[in-house]
């Protein structure tokens, strides 16, 4: 039955959805964003490995025999918590670089830098010419 | 999509449907964490950020042909790579023959707790949670690194004046959060509690604690917000929680067990066990709580130092 | 007595079910932004109400209902008061309610933070 695989599809459309934002979007807090659902896209892979058909939540209780995979579970818990704080730290970064720079778009970012740099070599042609 | 904050919110709805589709997967565990984290923590510190890096994303000219070829490949190959995976709900899929019968089955003997994924969580990989709470810990360290400001004393007076004069226009969410706050630190310390036999633990008590906290600052302001807690206390919960996590290790450790070994820290085993995960969620919720808090303070008192630079250049601007 | 339990429970489930779907309709169909928020407020408040206390008559001890007891009167305070809010930010920001103007709620939601 071809349609079983259908939760790893998801998956794979989701995660490509984030790898696009990171990869065409300038804005940095957009490119963030793009994380974010790729990180998503991950936990629901791991996720729906450990469904098991028919089975229940993992804690034990009276009459019921079939569990689903706690592993995952607890790997997935940790990831999600690891992952806001990642977010943050990457956020810290995205306003350091507005206060820099006074943008967050990756374009004007680069055009600054080597404007800079063009400014710096020049200058220094101009020493050596002196 | 240019208003980044549509997009914001829209990746706080994604969140929340993530979250159900966890409970519907049955990992109610994960479900509790993505809503208190994915959906509220992470779509606030976003806001904080838009306000102070601007709505708005600059159109760009070029079209992203290459982009798109190279997300389309890859996505092909990850396609073509899932032919090999079990199909979905099988029971005999290799993922749930290793370590994980073992879990379910040996678990109410050997901890003695009903809930699986906090006794896998906080003692049989109770190492690799440790990593875990580091990096957290390691995380705030960093926003505070990059974004904390130093104060000055003569701005506060003025600030609360302002948040003073500021209390009629937010009355009616004012004192509904007041009456809300207790029922959320109760809720946080039920979720801590009661982690060993529901859905719960440390990670999801810390972020419904910080939560509580955030709302007060939000609404209250920053000033006020520090008087209530102090900065360098929340500094210090925060490297007390990942020590005493620790020394629950070592302790174990000195008692001439493994690391992470509970058995020995009381006379019977299970009860060792109780015992150690206790310790543990403890140390995870004071550090996840603390650190939660600590970045959305820094967040905050950036934002307030901006804005305050530019009121002081306003001044400036119409004086010359 | 088990029966009218059921029936008065599957009574409140009903009306509570099509007072959120008249919600969501409200949504879609109203023109402007405070009648669109008067729509979604009426779901929150007395739609959700209406399900929980259906809900009530089905629970089956008395931690299950006081649980649910505790969720309804979380949601008569929060209800309303965000409701109040998300109106605030709106007039905050300069939104006048105006029938003719097709408004989108992006723009109006904004700095209610």
């Amino acid at each position: 039955m071809i349609i079983g695989l259908f939760n790893d599809w998801v998956v794979v459309v989701l995660m490509m959805i984030g790898l696009y934002i990171v990869i065409a979007h300038g804005n940095l807090i957009k490119k963030i964003v793009g994380l974010a659902i790729f990180q998503t896209s991950v936990f629901i892979l791991y996720i729906s490995m450990a469904n098991v058909e028919g089975g229940s939540a993992p804690i034990l209780a009276e009459g019921i025999k079939q569990f689903s995979n706690p592993l995952p579970h607890v790997l997935i818990l940790t990831a999600i918590v690891v992952g806001v704080a990642t977010t943050a730290l990457g956020l810290a970064l995205v306003v350091r670089i507005k206060e820099a720079y006074g943008s967050i778009e990756e374009e004007d970012i680069q055009h600054l830098d080597n404007k800079t740099q063009d400014e710096t070599e020049i200058q220094a042609t101009e020493g050596d010419q002196s | 999509m240019k208003d980044l904050f549509a997009v914001v919110m829209l990746l706080g709805i994604y969140s929340l449907l993530s979250a159900s589709f966890f409970v519907a997967m049955d990992a109610v565990d994960v479900a509790f964490t993505e809503a208190a984290v994915g959906a509220g923590i992470s779509t606030l510190l976003m806001l904080v950020v838009i306000t102070m890096t601007g709505r708005s994303e600059k159109t760009t000219r070029h079209k992203p042909w290459l982009a798109l070829l190279v997300v389309v490949f890859t996505g092909g190959v990850l396609i073509y790579g899932t032919f090999d995976m079990p199909y979905f709900g099988i029971a005999d899929a290799p993922i749930h023959s290793h370590v994980a019968p073992r879990y379910i089955n040996e678990s109410m003997k050997e901890i003695g707790i009903p809930n699986i994924v906090t006794s896998v969580l906080a003692s049989y990989r109770a190492f690799d949670t440790f990593g875990e709470v580091v990096v957290i810990f390691t995380a705030g360290i960093g926003v505070m690194a990059l974004l904390s400001v130093g104060r000055r004393p003569e701005e506060d007076e003025k600030t609360t004046a302002i948040n003073d004069s500021m209390h009629e226009e937010y009355l009616v969410i004012r004192i509904v959060t007041k009456m809300l706050i207790p029922f959320i630190l109760l809720y946080a310390l039920y979720v801590q509690f009661h982690g060993d036999f529901g859905p719960g633990g440390g990670f999801q008590a810390g972020v419904i604690f910080a939560a509580a906290i955030i709302l007060y600052t939000m609404l209250f302001g920053l000033t006020t917000a520090r008087k209530v807690i102090n900065q360098s206390f929340i500094q210090f919960i925060a490297a007390a929680g990942v020590l005493l996590y620790g020394c629950v290790g070592i302790v174990s450790m000195l008692n001439g067990a493994n690391f992470f070994d509970y058995n020995v820290l009381a006379s019977d085993p299970v009860a060792g066990q109780h015992l150690g995960i206790l310790l543990i969620e403890w140390g995870v919720g004071c550090t996840v709580a603390s650190v939660m808090i600590m970045i959305f303070f820094n967040f905050a008192g950036r934002r307030e130092m901006q804005q305050n630079n530019e009121k002081v250049n306003n001044i400036e601007g119409d004086s010359l | 007595m088990d029966i009218i339990i059921n029936i008065s429970g599957a009574l409140f489930l009903l009306i509570g079910s099509f007072l959120c779907i008249s919600g969501g309709v409200g949504l879609l169909r109203f023109p402007d932004f405070y009648t669109r928020m008067h729509a979604v407020g009426v779901t929150d408040t007395l739609g959700a109400g209406m399900i929980l206390i259906g809900l009530m008559f089905y629970s089956p001890d008395f931690l299950t209902f006081s649980k649910l007891v505790i969720i309804l009167l979380l949601t008569l305070l929060i209800g309303p008061t965000t409701s109040h809010v998300l109106a605030k930010a709106a007039m905050h920001n300069n939104l006048m309610p105006k029938l003719q103007q097709e408004d989108n709620i992006k723009e109006t939601s904004s700095s209610n933070y």
